[in-house]
């Protein structure tokens, strides 16, 4: 690319952004080090608390009989809505749900009212784990049950028109130019219905509270969290404290996916336990408590229009979604954005339709909106290219959006053309037979498909502390948390590189709210906000150092203006004459300085540049963030092979290739494109929560029969990046990945199923009984 | 899960008798599944008899055929060289089923007492008659798409042996040896072992209460020899079927001298498919002839509301698997 920042082009002693560090934190994981949540269990006193849950999806406690179960040994307390401790705040009011920061609009154990199975009713305490689950078994709960309503298919749930979804984010409605007339007088029209199953985050480690009250107006709770100031917000606002007397540690996080992005009624009934017994409380969920407490991707329906001149140039694009959400929140992922920004179309549609059921609300899950979008746009662009005999790529290559179609704005940048290329390359498209259903391995059915993928880069801001040592090591602290996929390595590479220090001489810490505050790890904007205020924070530190070296008399750089001096290989020199200067550690030495702290606020649209001018980043490029649309582009590229008699679709190659800014790590970036991709290939194939529709209880939920892929699911996997160069996002020109390796692989998957059979499925998951009961098309 | 005592048997007799003087006790092996069924608070069982030093040993040849232990692992005999060798669909069946640590754990003998992956089976939330009989059965309206169409009733549609062993052993003519309370063994054919749901599907074999399986003999037989197990699901490991078919076919000179068929996955129980074989023995061993075997197999379905693609793909994967034996 053009022009490599020239902190990093210049610091080939130091130069670890970028490169393939293993995990600084691998050791304490593998050997069990690492404590995770759960795992804080030498607290004085500490006993076990387990959530009793409601059979029925509707109705009315009658009574809850605890007497059996009050009698075991070893248990402490039950608490039910009759007698849990009372919050300042509950979410059950729009005003206070939104003050709470609440993904929810109700809590359970606060009403005798069920309005979802597997609604917590009771929490059971006792000494030992085991005893407080029979306990929990013990406790009779007597419900009037009533019909519930299921899902947006129910008659009995109604549907009505939003004025906004996910949280007032995301309009109901929205139009760009005349599009019904657009479509109404296009060529070329398609008109398709695409379903998307329940899809359930279920990251290995279950959401967990450890809550230990050290004195009656001080709380710390380990949570699994993926903010712990986000929950440090919502449980100091619910309890009625300041957010100082709530301290929220999360040192690791087993993944989160989404559901660890808010905190969720078992986080606050576990305070309120602790709160209740007096002791320190440890609550984990289990794997079917997972699925109905930490939200979920909702059951869907989409209908896209496209509009098309003959030579596949889109002309309108009409979008509608119907979803299911709770009886209290307008939730659905806004699948509208990416289908309104990925291809230049001159008018565009979109409307939101939900229906009340009987469930929990649905949240953010690995890029909300944008995976179940690009589903729909990715597999009708796909036949747009087959009715009109166009290579899948050239359509996409036809209708490039060289800006951002929804906004008119200039990309920060876009790189989409050479992911395509490099892609196109890697997996061999050109060597595509461009019939479908045409290409055999023995009775095997062989299909290519590709997709593009695209997430917004999400304007964010976080601060970060970097204390440098005169004996050249570092601490490096901020309140960002680490969902698995590397940012205890990333950030200690940035630090190392900012300080000109080694990355084993840099301590990192983060996920507690005592350090300064970073955003939620969710949105893929922790590697972007968090690295650039550890870079702001390290150009902080230089600037104090500078200062002290030019009002050191025995300084070369004595008496030189700070704006003069720069840092060069570890040493602030003069700009004009280089060879003036001297290290840190001498002068640190010199004044007897034991350490440096410098704190810096890294933000989005703060600027690239800007950001490398040593200090804080001046005005320059604020105006760029509103002056631009930021996104990260990507392309995937997937071959599969089809059992045309069992239906069975197994995935044989796989290549993406993305552009999302700068990458801090090849080895965490390219482990972290692949899990997405594999989450991809289960959303694809195999991952649904099946619920009842009379009971409006899920019947799967369980790892053994939720399938997500096994190693045996999955192909050797090529993944690389486009260098890319943004100068307008954040001071490290880092996008963020955990989103985009998602976005676009269930139509990669299912353009390729498509191509192999001639069977276009357009609902996921794609599974033996869909590809043998759906026709061949006629292309 | 509910408190129980544990004993360990160190003989059969030891064993029976324990259950004799409380009958709610339950046997335990590898306790792959009846752990799983008591943390679901699915059973409850006061106190647990380990087996797990029963003489119940031994994979060797008999006149009988080949005798495997009711203690053996799965494992350990799906990777068993006489196995490998002379009844490939069983050792393929064993080692195509759960996850290697499961399969270490898992006894033969716990195995052919596996029960359902029903999800109305495996929540105690919902009705199930064969949990609590007369309580009702929501898969037929409900989810339905992984049970069975065949052999079921308006009672139960649950693939109530959700495996994959008895499949390939019903399909091979194996017998099981039992021994009951009274020290007294008999011997009851696999195909004969399993009861079809009725009216009563709670009672799902005719083993008596408290008696044990001993051991399971497997007679060798050429087409036992040319067997396979094949199965089909959404995910390539770790998953129960939604369709498999164990074969066994004796062809000489193109025409096929004995067949066995059983399919596992759409049955209320292991399902051996005799309509099939008879049309299979004596004929050209030809696709035709697989495809009209396939049709019998499947005469007598009853697909639900989201399995009726059980039907094609059962006799896709009896086709396949036979065309896989026949050459």
């Amino acid at each position: 690319m053009d022009t490599e920042p020239k902190f990093f082009e210049t610091n080939p002693q130091s130069g670890s952004v970028g490169q393939p560090l293993d995990r600084v934190d691998g050791r304490a994981k593998v050997t069990g080090q690492a404590r995770y949540s759960a795992e804080f269990n030498n607290l004085p006193g500490l006993v076990h608390a387990v959530l009793k849950t409601s059979d029925v999806a509707k109705g009315r406690i009658q009574s809850i009989d605890t007497s059996a179960a009050l009698k075991e040994p070893g248990v402490l307390a039950i608490l039910t809505h009759q007698n849990l401790p009372k919050l300042a705040k509950t979410p059950n009011d729009a005003q206070s749900k939104k003050a709470i920061g609440a993904p929810m609009g109700f809590l359970p154990l606060t009403s005798d009212q069920i309005h979802y199975a597997g609604q917590a009713v009771a929490v059971v305490v006792a000494d030992t784990l085991e005893r407080a689950q029979h306990a929990a078994a013990l406790v009779r709960v007597n419900i009037a049950a009533e019909k519930p309503a299921a899902s947006y298919e129910d008659p009995k749930a109604e549907l009505f028109d939003p004025q906004k979804v996910q949280d007032g984010k995301t309009p109901g409605h929205t139009v760009r130019g005349n599009p019904k007339a657009a479509f109404a007088a296009s060529p070329v029209q398609l008109t398709h219905t695409y379903v998307h199953a329940i899809n359930h985050h279920n990251p290995m480690e279950p959401g967990a509270t450890t809550a230990h009250w050290e004195a009656a107006d001080r709380l710390t709770v380990y949570e699994a969290t993926q903010g712990v100031t986000r929950t440090q917000k919502a449980l100091s606002t619910m309890l009625g404290l300041a957010a100082e007397q709530v301290r929220v540690v999360t040192k690791y996080i087993g993944g989160g996916f989404g559901c660890k992005g808010s905190s969720w009624p078992h986080t606050v009934l576990t305070v309120q336990t602790a709160k209740a017994v007096g002791r320190p409380v440890k609550l984990s969920l289990t794997r079917p408590q997972m699925f109905t407490s930490m939200g979920h991707r909702e059951d869907q329906t989409q209908t896209l229009k496209i509009g098309a001149t003959k030579d596949g140039k889109l002309t309108a694009l009409i979008h509608e979604k119907t979803s299911t959400t709770s009886p209290w929140d307008d939730y659905a992922e806004p699948n509208s954005r990416i289908i309104n920004l990925l291809y230049a179309c001159p008018t565009f549609e979109s409307s939101y339709q939900l229906a009340r059921a009987n469930v929990m609300t649905s949240t953010f899950m690995r890029a909300p909106g944008e995976a179940p979008g690009s589903f729909a746009i990715e597999c009708s662009m796909d036949d747009l290219a087959y009715q009109l005999g166009i290579d899948p790529l050239e359509i996409r290559l036809r209708n490039y959006a060289e800006k951002d179609p929804s906004n008119g704005k200039p990309w920060s940048s876009k790189s989409l053309k050479q992911c395509y290329a490099r892609g196109a390359e890697l997996f061999g498209w050109s060597k595509r037979n461009p019939k479908a259903g045409a290409t055999h391995d023995g009775r095997l059915l062989v299909g290519w498909g590709m997709a593009t993928a695209s997430y917004p880069v999400h304007n964010n801001q976080g601060t970060a502390r970097v204390r440098l040592y005169a004996d050249g090591h570092a601490l490096v602290q901020t309140g960002a948390t680490d969902l698995g996929t590397g940012t205890y390595t990333v950030m200690t590479q940035v630090a190392a590189d900012a300080l000109w220090i080694t990355p084993d001489k840099v301590r990192f810490e983060l996920g507690d709210t005592k350090l300064p505050t970073a955003p939620n790890s969710g949105g893929s904007v922790a590697a972007g906000t968090v690295s650039s205020s550890i870079y702001m924070a390290a150009q902080d530190v230089w600037q104090k150092l500078i200062k002290q070296a030019t009002q050191d008399k025995k300084s070369p750089l004595f008496r030189a203006k700070p704006a003069d001096v720069v840092v060069e290989k570890g040493r602030m020199v003069l700009k004009s004459d280089k060879t003036k200067g001297e290290d840190f550690a001498t002068l640190m030495k010199r004044n007897e300085m034991s350490d440096v702290e410098g704190s810096g606020n890294g933000k989005y649209g703060a600027g690239y540049e800007s950001g490398l001018a040593a200090g804080p980043a001046d005005s320059g490029h604020q105006d760029d963030m509103a002056g631009h649309s930021m996104h990260s582009f990507g392309a995937h590229f997937c071959e599969v092979k089809v059992d045309p008699d069992l239906g069975t679709v197994r995935v044989t190659r796989w290549v993406s290739v993305h552009a999302a800014g700068r990458i801090l790590n090849a080895k965490t970036a390219r482990s972290q494109i692949i899990g997405g991709s594999i989450f991809g290939i289960g959303c694809a194939l195999m991952e649904a929560t099946k619920r009842d529709q009379n009971f409006a209880r899920y019947t799967n939920a369980t790892l053994a029969d939720y399938h997500i892929p096994v190693s045996a699911d999955i192909p050797e996997m090529t993944v690389e990046f486009v260098n890319e160069h943004d100068p307008y996002i954040n001071a490290m020109g880092v996008k963020g990945i955990g989103e985009i390796s998602m976005v676009g692989v269930a139509a990669a998957v299912a353009n390729a199923v498509f191509h192999a059979t001639g069977k276009r499925i357009r609902s996921l998951p794609i599974t033996p009984d869909k590809v043998l009961e759906t026709k061949m098309v006629q292309v | 899960m509910n408190n129980f005592s544990y004993t360990q048997a160190g003989s059969a007799k030891e064993a029976t008798a324990i259950r004799k003087a409380n009958p709610q006790a339950a046997y335990i092996a590898g306790g792959t599944t009846l752990l799983d069924l008591m943390k679901a608070n699915l059973e409850e069982h006061p106190q647990l008899v380990d087996i797990n030093m029963l003489p119940f040993r031994g994979i060797e040849q008999t006149p009988d055929g080949l005798r495997i232990g009711a203690m053996e692992r799965m494992s350990d005999v799906g990777e068993n060289p006489l196995v490998l060798q002379q009844y490939p669909a069983i050792s393929e069946s064993l080692l195509l089923a759960a996850s290697p640590q499961l399969r270490n754990m898992a006894s033969i003998g716990g195995n052919i007492l596996q029960r359902t992956r029903c999800g109305y089976f495996r929540d105690a939330a919902f009705p199930c008659n064969k949990r609590v009989p007369g309580s009702g059965c929501p898969a037929l309206q409900g989810d339905n798409h992984n049970l069975a169409i065949l052999g079921t009733s308006d009672a139960c549609i649950a693939t109530s042996y959700p495996g994959d062993l008895s499949v390939a052993l019903a399909a091979l003519d194996a017998v099981l040896t039992l021994e009951n309370q009274k020290g007294k063994q008999r011997r009851v054919p696999v195909t004969e072992f399993y009861l079809l749901p009725g009216k009563t599907p709670q009672k799902e074999t005719m083993l008596e209460p408290g008696e044990l399986i001993v051991a399971v003999t497997i007679p060798a037989a050429v087409h036992a020899r040319r067997s396979t197990y094949l199965k089909v699901r959404e995910r390539a490991s770790y998953a129960y079927a939604l369709a498999s078919a164990a074969v066994g076919l004796d062809v000489q000179g193109g025409t096929i001298r004995s067949a066995r068929v059983a399919l596992g996955g759409v049955g209320a129980q292991p399902w051996r498919s005799r309509e099939a074989e008879k049309i299979l023995t004596g004929a050209p061993a030809t696709e035709a002839t697989f495809r009209a075997a396939a049709a019998a197999a499947l005469r007598g379905a009853q697909p639900r509301s989201e399995n009726r693609y059980k039907v094609e793909l059962a006799q896709n994967t009896l086709v396949q698997a036979l065309q896989k034996v026949a050459g």
